[in-house]
């Protein structure tokens, strides 16, 4: 059985925070030039009492209403945070209750970040082939704004919150072509919040500057941004090269490249160094920001609304971060 | 490799500043300039000129633009 994408809804919080609102937060960043060089006009943060969970299931009821689907055609939930609502139970069970889709489909979390979407759906494949599940919910909700410090300038530049929703099913518009992953737990302490777990429970410390000025706790988020780039510009180009090669379609004939949206200037030069025109590389994140798992769907919804989508035609979609983490696939429409 | 043209590549990668003063002992984050977004630059830099990857940790271990020539020396020659 082949599994394809048959929907698309995404959700953003109603708050924001605008280059404006920064630049009187940090007068010494010089978020104009910066902002231009990430691409990100503004982000939406969620509310104190607004939670990933929440988000998802506004994404999901959106897909509901705006795609006609119902709740009881759904088998099987695929829910990707780093933002819990508990250690226990599954945020993916209470999910279930919440949208009233049967007590009969199954129903999982999945703790990554940027590379989720596409283990999402690399997992959505794999319960459709196997004839486990048919009409799979794929939610990826996220909201790192409650990690991140309120001095740490760089992460409240980049991030936003946000939720997407995707129905995976046996029938669709575009089918999911094969997969390449990868891993590297070698960068795990380069995008970490390391405190709240088991390991390092939760306690106040020492605000710790880095290098750079950004403030943040071990109870905070973490990224060390150089090195993420550098891991990137590393893993990559050869991850899209190997994903040609396993679905078997050159570079020239995917019409459109929709990467994780990390940010425009990580993109641009990855795109320059694969040899991608700028036209058949999608880059759409001013309104949104870097929303973790959600990029990738939020971009894909959009890129239906604006680019042509003839049989036949491929995007190839790719997602890197967390972990390190790393997966890519081809989607190609009916 | 060249350190003169390395040291004037280095430079382009500061938009505000004057860098016309910029020499391989230039001390490259002690300006207002610098931040993790100039950082990420360089290592851009170095990929696209060179070929080879500058890590953070690079980065974060060096004071001269010397320093860095010798570590992308280092991995172009290795």
């Amino acid at each position: 059985m082949q599994a394809f994408i048959k929907a698309v809804s995404y959700y953003l919080p109603q708050k924001q925070l605008n280059n404006e609102e920064l630049a009187a937060l940090f007068p010494e960043w010089g978020i104009e030039k910066i902002a231009a060089k990430v691409g990100i006009d503004t982000r939406h943060i969620a509310a104190d009492d607004e939670f990933a969970s929440d988000m998802a299931i506004a994404a999901a009821n959106s897909l509901f209403t705006d795609h006609d689907i119902k709740p009881s055609e759904i088998d099987f939930i695929l829910y990707c945070t780093q933002s819990p609502d508990y250690f226990l139970p599954t945020t993916a069970c209470i999910i279930q209750d919440k949208l009233k889709i049967p007590v009969k489909a199954g129903a999982i979390d999945f703790n990554l970040g940027c590379s989720g979407y596409v283990y999402g759906l690399a997992l959505a494949k794999g319960l459709i082939s196997a004839g486990i599940a048919g009409n799979i919910l794929l939610l990826t909700a996220e909201t790192y704004s409650k990690f991140i410090h309120k001095n740490d300038k760089g992460n409240r530049t980049i991030f936003g919150d946000g939720a997407a929703a995707t129905l995976v099913s046996t029938s669709g518009y575009a089918k999911i072509g094969e997969f390449v992953l990868g891993t590297n737990g070698a960068g795990a302490e380069n995008l970490i919040v390391k405190q709240g777990g088991i390991r390092y429970p939760a306690k106040k410390t020492n605000l710790v500057s880095d290098e750079y000025g950004n403030e943040s706790s071990d109870s905070n988020l973490y990224m060390n941004g150089p090195e993420i780039f550098s891991f990137t510009s590393e893993e990559i180009p050869p991850l899209i090269e190997e994903t040609l090669l396993k679905n078997e379609v050159l570079k020239t004939e995917i019409s459109q490249f929709i990467f994780h949206q990390a940010n425009q200037y990580m993109l641009t030069h990855l795109r320059k160094k694969l040899g991608i025109a700028p036209e058949n590389f999608y880059i759409n994140m001013g309104r949104f920001a870097n929303t973790v798992s959600s990029t990738i769907p939020i971009a894909m919804a959009e890129a239906l609304r604006e680019k042509e989508t003839a049989t036949g035609t491929k995007w190839l979609l790719a997602g890197f971060g967390v972990g390190y983490s790393w997966g890519a696939t081809v989607i190609t429409f009916n | 490799m060249n350190i003169e043209k390395f040291v004037r590549e280095f430079a382009d990668q500061y938009d505000d500043i004057s860098t016309e003063n910029f020499t391989a002992e230039t001390k490259f984050k002690e300006n207002d300039e610098w931040s993790s977004m100039t950082a990420l630059s360089v290592i851009a830099m170095v990929d696209e000129s060179y070929s080879v990857r500058l890590t953070g940790d690079d980065v974060r271990k060096s004071t001269t633009i010397q320093d860095i020539y010798d570590i992308v020396s280092l991995k172009v020659n290795g």
